[in-house]
C-alpha cells in the first residue's frame, strides 16, 4: 500500500464518515431528547425504517425530496405518539414497548414499501464544496448533503435550548426527578409524550436521509441497527447534543472503513469491516458501563441506567 | 435437587396454606394471564381488521385464509408445525432470561451462528464420510455450544460490567450475521453455489429426517421436550426458584446469598443453547447448508411468542404453533388477497404493541387476585 493509497482511503473515510453519520446524528438527537425526559425509546430503529420508506415514497409521488423528508418526520411523530401514550400507562415497560414498536415500524415499512423497491425517486441534491479541488476523490468527499448541515445546526440549537430555555429546564427536570417536576406543577406524562413525539420526528428525518441520499434507494435491508446503535451512542455522548455529533462521526467513520477499502480495490474482509460499527458500539458500551461520570450525567429517571 | 415443597414443608403450620386454596389462587392468577392475553389478541385482531378495511381488503377473508392455510388441511397443519419448531426454541430463548429479569433479544444471532457453525463443522466430517449418527451429534452439539457461548457472552457482560443486555444482544446479532457472511462469501463458500453463496451441502444422508408418517422434522419433538424440561427446571427445582427470586428482587436474592451472577450466566447460556439448536435444525433439516436464509426472523418472532406466552415455557408451545400457522398461511394470503409477505409482520407488530399495552390492566380485576389473607 502506497502513501497515495492511504491518503485516498482517508479521504474516502472522511467523506464516508459525513455521509454515514448523518442518520446517526438525527436518531441520536431524537433519542437524546426522549431520554432527557426520563424515558427510553428503543423503537427508533422501526421509526428509521418507516421514515426511509415514507420519505422515498412521498419523494417519488410528489417529485419533491424535501416533502419526503417532512413526511418521514411526520411518520416518526406518529410512531413516537403511539410509544409515548402506551408508555404512559401504568405498569408498562418502556424497553419492551420499544422492541414492539421496532417490529411494528419495520412491518409497516415493508408492507407499504413493496411497490417502491423498483422505481427511482428524486434524491436530495448534495452541496458541492469541492469545486476548487482537481482530485476527484476530494471532490466526492466534499459533496455534503444539506441534511448533514441541518443535523449539526439542530444539535447546536438543542444544546443551547436545553441549557438556556424554560422548555429545556422543564425537560431536564422531568428526566431527573419526577417528584420535583410534579411539585413545580409540571405534568411529567405530557412532557414525556411530547419529547417522544419530537424525538420520533428527528429519527424519521434520519430515515429519510438513508433512502433519499446515502445509500439513496429504498430496500428492506436499508437500515441495519443504526436506530439501536444510536441508543448506545447517546449513552457514550452522555446526553449532550454536541458530543452526539462527535460520536456520530466516529460511528460514521467506522461504517465507512469497508467501502473506503473497497474503493482502492481491497475487497477482502468486506463483510468483516461491515461489522465494525457494531463492534465499536459494543466496545464503547463495555468501557462506559458502570462509569461514574456517565452515571452522574444520566437523567435520573432513566430505566436503562438504573 | 430439592423441590419448593420441601421448603414450605419446613414452615410453621400457619404459614402453610391448605392445598385447595393454593390451587385456586394459582388458578386465579393463571386465568388472569390467559384471559388478558386472549382479549389482547382479539383487540389486535379488530385493529388489524380496521387496517385491512382501510386498504379495501376483506378481514373475514383474511382470517378465514389464516385458518385454512394454517390448520385447514393435514398439509397446512404440518406446514404450521414445521414452522413452529424453531419458534418454540427461539421463544424459550427469550423466556428463560426473562425469568431472571433480562430482556435478551439476540436469539436471531445465536440461531444464525449456531446453524452456521454446525454446517461448518460438518464440512470435514461429511467430505471424509464419517459415520452418520456421530456426525449429526457433533453438528448439533456444535450449534448448541456456539449459541450458548454467544449469548452467554452477553450474560457475562451484563453481570461483570453491567452492560445493558438488550442492546448488546442485538448488536451481537448483527455481528453474528456479519461473521456468517464473511465465511460464507469467502473461505467456506461452496464453489457450486452460484447465485446464493452457501457452505457445502451436508448431503441427504446427514440431514435430520422427518417423523414417521408426517412431513414434520424431528426438531418439533426436540422443541417440545426442551419446553417441558425447561418448564420443570423453572417451576420445580431450587435452581428455578432461585432464578425467579433473583428476577423478582435482585437485592433480596443477593441478601439471601444467591449466586446471582452464576444464575444470569446460566440463564443466558440456556437461551443461547435453545437458539443454537434451532439453528442446527434449520441447517440440518431444512436448508441442508448455511446461507443468508438462516436469518429468517425466527429469532425476532420468538420474542413475541414468549411475551404472549407470558414467558411460561409450556405456553410457548401453543403460541409458537399459532405463529407458525400465521407464517404458513402467508403464501396463500399473498396469492388470494394480493398482499405482500410483510402482512404477517404488520399483524405481529400490532399484536405485540397491544399485548404490551395490556400489561397495564393486570391486577385491576378483583376476581383474579389471590385471597391469601382469608386462607390463613
Amino acid at each position: 500500500m502506497t502513501a497515495a493509497d492511504i491518503a485516498l482511503i482517508l479521504t474516502a473515510m472522511l467523506g464516508g464518515a459525513m455521509r454515514v453519520s448523518t442518520p446517526f446524528i438525527f436518531v441520536a438527537l431524537g433519542e437524546t431528547l426522549t431520554e432527557k425526559s426520563g424515558r427510553i425509546n428503543l423503537g427508533l430503529e422501526g421509526t428509521l425504517v418507516l421514515g426511509a420508506m415514507i420519505g422515498y415514497a412521498i419523494s417519488y409521488q410528489t417529485g419533491s425530496p424535501w416533502l419526503g423528508v417532512l413526511a418521514a418526520g411526520c411518520s416518526g411523530m406518529l410512531l413516537g405518539l403511539i410509544h409515548g401514550v402506551i408508555c404512559s400507562l401504568p405498569r408498562v415497560n418502556d424497553i419492551a414497548v420499544g422492541i414492539s414498536m421496532m417490529s411494528l415500524g419495520t412491518g409497516l415499512a415493508f408492507f407499504f414499501g413493496k411497490p417502491y423497491i423498483q422505481p427511482s425517486a428524486p434524491r436530495l441534491q448534495s452541496l458541492e464544496f469541492g469545486g476548487w479541488a482537481s482530485n476527484p476523490a476530494i471532490k466526492s468527499a466534499l459533496e455534503i448533503n444539506p441534511l448533514f448541515i441541518v443535523g449539526i445546526v439542530t444539535a447546536f440549537i438543542m444544546w443551547w435550548g436545553l441549557a438556556n430555555t424554560k422548555l429545556g429546564l422543564i425537560l431536564r427536570m422531568t428526566g431527573d426527578s419526577e417528584p420535583a417536576a410534579r411539585a413545580m406543577g409540571i405534568n411529567p406524562i405530557k412532557v414525556r409524550v411530547v419529547a417522544t413525539v419530537l424525538g420520533g420526528f428527528l429519527a424519521g428525518v434520519g430515515g429519510a436521509f438513508l433512502s433519499l441520499s446515502y445509500p439513496g434507494s429504498w430496500n428492506e435491508g436499508l437500515s441495519s441497527g443504526q436506530g439501536l446503535m444510536a441508543v448506545a451512542l447517546v449513552i457514550f455522548a452522555r446526553w449532550n447534543p454536541l458530543r452526539c455529533i462527535v460520536a456520530a462521526l466516529l460511528f460514521g467513520a467506522a461504517g465507512a472503513i469497508g467501502p473506503a477499502l473497497q474503493s482502492v480495490g481491497i475487497s477482502q474482509g468486506y463483510y468483516f469491516f461491515n461489522a465494525a460499527p457494531y463492534i465499536l458500539t459494543l466496545i464503547i458500551m463495555i468501557s462506559t458501563a458502570r462509569s461514574t461520570t456517565a452515571a452522574r450525567e444520566a437523567p435520573g429517571e432513566l430505566s436503562i441506567i438504573k | 435437587m430439592k423441590t419448593i415443597d420441601s421448603y414450605t414443608a419446613a414452615l410453621p403450620p400457619r404459614h402453610r396454606r391448605s392445598s385447595v386454596t393454593f390451587t385456586s389462587d394459582r388458578w386465579r392468577t393463571t386465568s388472569e394471564g390467559v384471559i388478558i392475553a386472549f382479549v389482547a389478541l382479539l383487540t389486535s385482531g379488530l385493529l388489524f381488521s380496521l387496517f385491512l378495511l382501510l386498504l379495501g381488503k376483506n378481514p373475514m377473508q383474511f382470517f378465514a385464509l389464516i385458518w385454512q392455510g394454517g390448520f385447514g388441511s393435514s398439509f397446512s397443519l404440518q406446514n404450521s408445525l414445521q414452522r413452529a419448531a424453531p419458534l418454540i426454541l427461539t421463544g424459550l430463548a427469550f423466556a428463560i432470561p426473562a425469568k431472571i429479569g433480562m430482556t435478551m433479544i439476540g436469539a436471531e444471532g445465536a440461531l444464525v451462528l449456531g446453524g452456521f457453525s454446525s454446517a461448518a463443522v460438518a464440512i470435514p466430517l461429511v467430505s471424509t464420510h464419517q459415520p452418520v449418527v456421530p456426525t449429526m451429534m457433533i453438528m448439533a452439539l456444535t450449534g448448541i455450544l456456539t449459541g450458548a457461548l454467544w449469548t452467554g457472552f452477553a450474560g457475562w457482560l451484563k453481570y461483570k460490567r453491567g452492560v445493558n443486555e438488550t442492546i448488546s444482544t442485538l448488536l451481537l446479532t448483527y455481528i453474528a450475521i456479519a461473521i456468517m457472511n464473511f465465511f460464507v462469501e469467502g473461505l467456506l463458500r461452496d464453489p457450486a453455489s452460484k447465485n446464493k453463496a452457501s457452505t457445502m451441502p451436508i448431503g441427504q444422508d446427514y440431514m435430520v429426517g422427518l417423523m414417521p408418517g408426517m412431513d414434520v422434522h424431528w426438531g418439533l419433538v426436540v422443541g417440545v421436550v426442551f419446553a417441558v424440561a425447561l418448564h420443570v427446571l423453572m417451576t420445580r427445582t431450587t435452581f428455578g426458584f432461585a432464578v425467579r427470586i433473583s428476577g423478582g428482587n435482585v437485592r433480596a436474592a443477593l441478601a439471601q446469598g444467591l449466586p446471582v451472577g452464576k444464575l444470569i450466566l446460566t440463564c443466558s447460556a440456556i437461551a443461547g443453547m435453545c437458539a443454537g439448536l434451532a439453528g442446527y435444525f434449520e441447517v440440518a433439516a431444512i436448508q441442508g447448508q448455511a446461507n443468508a436464509s438462516l436469518a429468517a426472523r425466527y429469532g425476532f418472532t420468538g420474542i413475541l411468542v414468549s411475551f404472549l406466552a407470558r414467558h411460561n415455557a409450556l405456553a410457548v408451545i401453543p403460541v409458537a404453533i399459532m405463529f407458525g400457522a400465521i407464517s404458513a398461511a402467508g403464501g396463500l394470503i399473498q396469492r388470494r388477497m394480493d398482499m405482500p409477505d410483510a402482512t404477517a409482520l404488520v399483524l405481529q407488530g400490532i399484536i405485540f404493541v397491544v399485548l404490551l399495552a395490556s400489561e397495564t390492566v393486570y391486577g385491576r380485576f378483583a376476581m383474579f387476585q389471590p385471597k391469601l389473607e382469608t386462607a390463613r
